[in-house]
């Protein structure tokens, strides 16, 4: 761990400092939160629907601005920034929504191929920008629907798709908003097999919000193989996967699985699968 | 008090936020030039066919009623007259402007409320766009563009429909219609029936894309959006009306 820590071989990329978030005349979404991400991590943010974890994801990425606390991204503060001047800093970041959000009036090679076309900080030229399309949709294995319209998918295949468009720019860090919400255990295996393989192998550090366990036990406990195109054991290196609990827009528990499933706390081991537990 | 005044003050404040933003974007890159054609289609051409119905019966109504009052002073050949100046100055702008709010305010909140509850206009963000430069620029500039000319082609067969009703029904020869017709108009009326599309069409197209903007609540919320778009947009047409009928009323004895 005290590697992890060292600010040279592993630089900050999203730091909450003290962040609230609150729309009136509500409480607080997210209250004083702070947390540290590091280059390399994968972070797994678990709680009840409500507990602001999507809010947390969209803070990150100044799509809402906090009302109290820092948010710094690359070392960089971008709290309150005009919107003009976070597009450049959101080039450096993928974001796959709860919902996809894929443009509905797009064909999958243009929702794939928009950050491309409109990240001002990137600049791919014309003839190389089908091949980068084509490229993306193959890691998500749906290159055979570039020409289809979202509508002509299914949930999970629009899943793949969203991911496809979050990682045609190569960003460095990457935000997962419930990406197995409303899909069925084979769908949401692949989904999560895909989150695996983009960190394994393009060295990706990701934020992954999700209720379910397994989602996080798979990050935290495989690996990709690039030789089979599978996921084999992590084995004892780990894989650098730290679990964040949120109850109420506060971080109620930080570390990594063995202290997880090691917490007495009644909420956080709710989210934790027991063998005791199951068997009881 | 002030907690219920805080609500609609708000929302202005929102909406001349939205207005002032759109209105930057005009000369600010990048251009959706795709993007303001696509809209002209949708929003001028598509609305070619409801225009041309309600102009032509309109026109042929305000015949009929006009001739039956000029018909007790023996002056049925003074229709044209009188279709022309209404259509021109107030009855064409008007309801070109309330028809296309009624299409289209509703179908931008509902396109672009849509987009909101599915979390593409945070997507669009996300992924480096402005959403009003891409989104509500364009419709402002084709609205802009378009509800002019639907207005010229909503004037124009209302004459039509007027033409055929005197005929009809008063025996008003063609030539003397039509004579009447262009006579009765002075450049301040032609003035007066472009400048006032031109204007509501920024109530039509920003108020759409106000309310689509600001939906929440998943489907429900975009219909709400959609209606209260529709609302609001032919309010403001009214409104719009009585102000820019008042302006050139001004103008007018000023010149005189």
């Amino acid at each position: 761990m005290a590697e992890l820590s060292n600010p040279v071989s592993h630089p900050s990329l999203l730091r909450f400092e003290e962040v609230s978030v609150r729309f009136d005349p509500d409480p607080p979404v997210l209250d004083k939160l702070s947390f540290n991400v590091r280059a390399g991590e994968t972070r797994i943010i678990l709680g009840a629907a409500g507990s602001g974890k999507t809010v947390l994801l969209k803070t990150a990425m100044g799509l809402i601005q906090p009302v109290g606390g820092r948010v710094f991204l690359f070392d960089e503060d971008v709290t309150n920034k005009p919107e003009t001047e976070l597009f450049n800093i959101r080039s450096k970041l993928g974001m796959l929504f709860q919902e996809s959000a894929l443009f509905d009036s797009m064909t999958v090679a243009q929702n794939v191929a928009y950050p491309l076309l409109n990240q001002k900080a990137i600049v791919i030229p014309r003839d190389q920008m089908e091949s980068a399309v084509r490229k993306s949709l193959s890691f998500v294995e749906l290159e055979h629907t570039m020409d289809k319209y979202p509508s002509e998918l299914s949930g999970g295949m629009r899943r793949r798709v969203a991911i496809a468009r979050a990682v045609v720019t190569n960003p460095p860090l990457l935000l997962y908003d419930s990406p197995t919400a409303g899909l069925d255990p084979i769908t949401a295996h692949t989904i999560m097999a895909l989150i695996v393989k983009e960190r394994d192998a393009n060295s990706t550090t990701a934020l992954v919000v999700t209720h379910r366990y397994q989602d996080g036990n798979l990050v935290a406990n495989f690996r990709y193989n690039p030789n089979s195109g599978r996921l084999d054991p992590a084995g004892p290196e780990g894989t650098n996967t730290i679990f964040m609990v949120m109850k109420e827009g506060r971080l109620v528990f930080e570390g990594n699985q063995t202290e997880l499933e090691a917490c007495n706390d009644a909420y956080v081991s709710k989210f934790v699968k027991r063998p005791e537990l199951e068997a009881a | 008090m002030l907690d219920t005044l805080k609500g609609p003050i708000q929302a202005v404040q929102e909406f001349y936020e939205l207005t002032g933003r759109a209105i930057r974007n005009v000369t600010r890159k990048p251009h959706y030039v795709d993007d303001i054609l696509l809209q002209m289609e949708s929003i001028g051409v598509g609305s070619v066919p409801i225009v041309l119905l309600t102009g032509f019966f309109s026109g042929a109504v305000m015949a009929m009623q006009m001739g039956r009052g000029l018909q007790d002073y023996g002056q049925t050949g003074r229709t044209g007259q009188f279709v022309s100046i209404i259509l021109v100055r107030e009855l064409g702008p008007v309801l070109t402007g309330v028809m296309v709010a009624g299409r289209n305010s509703s179908g931008i909140a509902s396109e672009l409320g849509s987009m909101k509850v599915t979390e593409q206009i945070d997507a669009m963000r996300a992924l480096g766009t402005d959403p009003i430069q891409k989104l509500v620029t364009p419709r402002m500039i084709a609205t802009a563009l378009m509800l002019p000319c639907l207005t010229i082609i909503d004037d124009f067969i209302g004459m039509i429909g007027g033409g055929i009703m005197a005929k009809v029904l008063f025996s008003v020869p063609g030539p003397q219609y039509w004579s009447t017709v262009w006579r009765a108009l002075v450049w301040s009326d032609v003035g007066q029936g472009l400048t006032k599309p031109f204007i509501f069409s920024f109530a039509v197209s920003l108020i759409g894309c106000y309310y689509g903007l600001r939906a929440t609540g998943g489907t429900q919320g975009v219909g709400r959006a959609t209606t209260q778009a529709v609302v609001w947009a032919s309010i403001a047409i009214f409104v719009l009306d009585l102000f820019i009928g008042k302006i050139f009323i001004a103008i007018s004895q000023i010149g005189t």
